[in-house]
């Protein structure tokens, strides 16, 4: 291995671990998405403040992932944003609601009233774990663009990626996509009701109420999951030969995991992680360390398909119009001095991690109630 | 090729109109960060609750103001991938890494220690929650270095090579990229003028809760810390803002030449102080440019390099490439026309290396290489259809630079009016109507001093995306002009109607908070 495929493969890894932690961070959303349900006032203010505590985290780890495919793999987020124009744009409009909207929801003067503000957490709940999950589905089923480098010597139309003229609204329409994005929108309600387990004080009945969403959303996730497991798996995928030409090969995830069959058991208990997170919390009336569990067996899974698509000579962007354009790590990286001076940026990531956690910790070292909600001054 | 042109204006509106309400919410950020610090640490070194109540009620301000810079703020940074594609891979190997380096950095910073700030009153110790205070001014900082070192590049492009195999630039010297002179000191100029308009701010908030009898106590203790670091944010932004011309000067003559309203300069060039352009002007025609101005002689050629008689060029000596010697004699170089006849070249050049690559002719390809090598300079001049296509639009940053300019003056008296204010007589001038009017206005004024300044910086660089390497027109996606127009519209109307309820809601708090006594 090259240095520089070997700094393509850890650039590879840690976009891999952003985006898991995305999806685990994605629990903000999908308690948001169950503030559309009947709650009482007091509850639904209780579960926004429960999750306005780490609302940002999971904006700031979207941003981070952004710009790290920025960083190391240009190529995509010029192919990718440029052309699926309308799904990132539906995507950042839910995410622009959502910034302002636990600041001001219940602020004198916020014009539109707590309901609007409620609507758009709700809606940044939908929105944000479907479409980012459709956004994902098109990194192992493909999208309809080209690449052509040369485009950029023709003043006239100097393009280099160019997309089919739906311009994204066709990756929202593809079942296969849309199957991975509502099992991530299950996935994060479940985790949301895990979340609120756990962080959540002095509300036997809510917490019970919780307990009983983690099992319904649970089971809805799991039947989901299993079902894009089986869709991927036997999908046919690209893979790049020895001369650089990417070739179609049926079964393409299935064989790629079996080829690592250390991350395959990896891949099942983590999964066994998070049916047992459910299970137990669903079950146990006492237990609340769910979170954890399902948190940890979530960025394994999700660490693991990232993995999947982009390793072993994978292309990680098929290209559905035309195969030779999809978008490998090999080809799509930055230079191999930029991912070298970024890898030694990223040696900061674990005192960055190890600080968030020390915070956190401090931070939730004792469940909310919804007495410190109303004492608090800041309180949203 | 019109929707090309409409796609490329409808991007560059696009992105013009969030970077402009991203700044609306980013200085006060920057700079009220830095005030709460300072109320806290005076707190927490006093033990005075009455500190605590007025960092808590600056805090909440912060917060408001935090959540709308961070909605606008997501949307600027994936615009580079959305409306510039292309921009994103010719540069994405220098732009995106500071853009990575940001995010791991300052925005978990941020993200981290702000929901501590907020929360962690009772759940945390008087110091710890000090130190997150602080650690979310220098996260916001931080935040600001790295994006302006991306912008920076983009005003002047280091560090990096042409890779003509990939069709791209490639970084080659990190530390040239992050140390850019031009990074640092815009960095500084923007960090400064935060502070300056967040002081204003502050004063001016202050100075009203004193002429409405509410919470005096707090709202002097309140102005004599805006007051200071705004005074410090002024001066300090004069000298920045100082030091950025001169840079402008060397790296991007065109822009100073349009800040300035010049067409033909001279040696010993005069300072316009004032003036009206003609709108009527255009380079080369022979008009006068300024249909009236104050001019203070030799201010510019002093301005640049502390000497009265260096030459500086206008527009049309920069066209024609025209110099004026120390001996007076006129000399002319590279044109403008030369440019493009040379970018035109390395176009080429890089289509011949292309066409020989896939040919595998080494020989064909090292010529290619060695003519787009010597022609890369004007690599972007290439895309342009004349040389008048190099002239930002002169009478936007004409006036934009004046208008900054005029208000950083009143700026700087205005704070020595509230230093005097505050520490003279007593005070008492402080609590007088006529000051509270003056400190109230000077609200919006800072605004528009702010994003004039951003105006200057942004038109003055047109239609360069990237100065002389990739002009607006070869950076962009592949949207039609509709698709941008009608996300455009959109992005219009939820920043209003945001900006509106972030007004809304500090208003009324103000109004609300300040009926009580805001120091418990």
């Amino acid at each position: 291995m090259t240095e520089l495929s070997f700094l393509q493969h850890y650039w590879w890894l840690l976009i891999s671990i952003l985006g898991a932690l995305l999806v685990f961070l994605l629990f903000v959303q999908g308690g948001q998405s169950m503030l559309a349900g009947r709650l009482a006032p007091a509850e639904r203010t209780l579960l926004v403040n429960s999750l306005g505590r780490k609302w940002e985290f999971t904006f700031t780890t979207l941003v981070v992932f952004g710009g790290a495919f920025f960083a190391s793999f240009p190529l995509f987020y010029s192919t990718s944003f440029g052309g699926a124009y309308w799904l990132w744009m539906l995507i950042l409009v839910s995410f622009v609601l959502q910034a302002v909207s636990y600041e001001f929801r219940r602020k004198r003067g916020n014009l539109y009233g707590t309901r609007t503000y409620d609507f758009f957490l709700a809606a940044n709940g939908l929105m944000g774990c479907v479409l980012l999950g459709v956004a994902v589905g098109g990194m192992f089923f493909g999208a309809e663009f080209t690449v052509a480098k040369a485009n950029i010597l023709d003043p006239l139309s100097p393009v280099i990626s160019r997309w089919a003229p739906t311009r994204g609204l066709e990756a929202i329409a593809s079942w296969r996509n849309l199957l991975l994005g509502v099992a991530v929108f299950f996935l994060a309600r479940t985790q949301a009701a895990l979340y609120f387990v756990n962080n959540i004080g002095g509300n036997p009945a809510l917490t019970r109420r919780m307990r009983a969403a983690t099992l319904r959303n649970g089971i809805v996730f799991a039947v989901l999951f299993v079902g894009f497991l089986l869709v991927l798996l036997s999908a046919d995928g690209l893979r790049a030969s020895a001369d650089g030409t990417f070739v179609a090969e049926p079964c393409m995830y299935l064989h790629s995991l079996l080829a690592w069959w250390p991350l395959a058991l990896v891949f099942v208990l983590a999964v066994v992680a998070v049916l047992y997170a459910i299970g137990r919390t669903g079950l146990d009336a006492e237990w609340r360390g769910g979170i954890w569990w399902s948190g940890a067996g979530t960025i394994i899974v999700v660490a693991t398909l990232f993995a999947l698509a982009g390793y072993q000579g994978a292309a990680y962007y098929p290209s559905t119009l035309e195969p030779q354009a999809s978008l490998s790590i090999a080809n799509s990286s930055s230079s191999e001095f930029t991912l070298k001076v970024m890898a030694w940026v990223s040696i900061i990531i674990p005192f960055v991690a190890a600080y968030i956690f020390a915070v956190w910790r401090k931070m939730n070292a004792t469940p909310l109630t919804a007495s410190e909600v109303e004492s608090d001054s800041h309180s949203y | 090729m019109t929707d090309l042109i409409q796609t490329v204006d409808w991007s560059r509106a696009q992105f013009a109109l969030t970077a402009m309400y991203h700044w609306l919410f980013v200085p006060l950020t920057i700079g009220l960060a830095l005030i709460v610090a300072i109320m806290e640490t005076i707190y927490v070194r006093t033990s005075d609750p009455r500190w605590k109540g007025i960092t808590k009620f600056w805090m909440t301000l912060f917060g408001i103001n935090f959540a709308c810079g961070v909605a606008t703020g997501i949307i600027l940074e994936f615009e580079f991938g959305t409306n510039w594609s292309n921009y994103s891979w010719f540069v994405g190997d220098i732009f995106g890494a500071p853009l990575a380096i940001e995010g791991l950095l300052a925005f978990f910073m941020e993200a981290t220690f702000v929901a501590v700030m907020f929360f962690g009153w009772n759940k945390v110790s008087r110091r710890f929650h000090l130190a997150s205070t602080w650690l979310t001014a220098l996260g916001v900082c931080l935040s600001a270095l790295w994006i302006l070192v991306a912008n920076a590049w983009m005003q002047n492009p280091v560090g990096m090579r042409f890779d003509p195999a990939k069709m791209r630039n490639v970084m080659d010297n990190f530390m040239e990229v992050a140390f850019n002179a031009v990074a640092v000191n815009k960095f500084f100029h923007a960090v400064f003028s935060g502070w300056c308009l967040a002081g204003v701010f502050v004063v001016g908030v202050s100075a009203w809760l004193m002429i409405k009898g509410r919470n005096n106590d707090a709202a002097r203790r309140s102005m004599t810390v805006g007051a200071w670091v705004g005074l410090a944010g002024i001066v300090m932004t004069l000298c920045t803002g100082h030091g950025s011309a001169q840079q402008v000067s060397r790296v991007q003559p065109m822009k100073l030449a349009a800040m300035e309203g010049l067409y033909e300069g001279s040696r010993g060039q005069d300072l316009v102080a004032a003036g009206i352009l003609d709108p009527a002007k255009k380079p080369g025609d022979g008009r006068q440019a300024m249909l009236f101005s104050i001019d203070i002689p030799k201010g510019l050629s002093l301005l640049i390099d502390g000497t009265t008689d260096r030459f500086v060029p206008g527009i049309d000596d920069l066209i024609a490439g025209r110099t004026i010697e120390a001996d007076g004699d006129t000399v002319y170089s590279t044109s403008y026309a030369d440019r493009i006849a040379s970018g035109k070249l390395a176009i080429a050049a890089l289509r011949d290396y292309e066409r020989a690559r896939k040919d595998a002719d080494p020989k064909a390809m090292a010529e290619a290489e060695a003519t787009l090598k010597a022609n890369f300079e004007n690599f972007g001049y290439g895309y342009l259809p004349s040389p008048e296509d190099a002239v930002p639009p002169v009478g936007l940053t004409f006036y934009s630079f004046h208008i900054m300019v005029a208000l950083g003056g009143y700026l700087l008296a205005f704070f020595a009016l509230v230093i005097f204010a505050c520490h003279c007589r007593g005070g008492r001038m402080a609590s007088k109507t006529w000051f509270a009017v003056v400190a109230i206005a000077s609200i919006p004024l800072v605004w528009i001093c702010s994003q004039a300044g951003w105006v200057t910086a942004e038109v003055g660089r047109q239609p360069w995306t990237i100065q002389n390497l990739l002009p607006v027109n070869a950076a962009i996606s592949d949207i039609p002009a509709s698709s941008v127009q009608l996300t455009f519209w959109i992005f219009a109307a939820l920043f209003t109607l945001m900006l509106a309820a972030e007004a809304c809601i500090m208003l009324r708090y103000i109004s609300h908070a300040s009926k009580g006594d805001i120091t418990r």
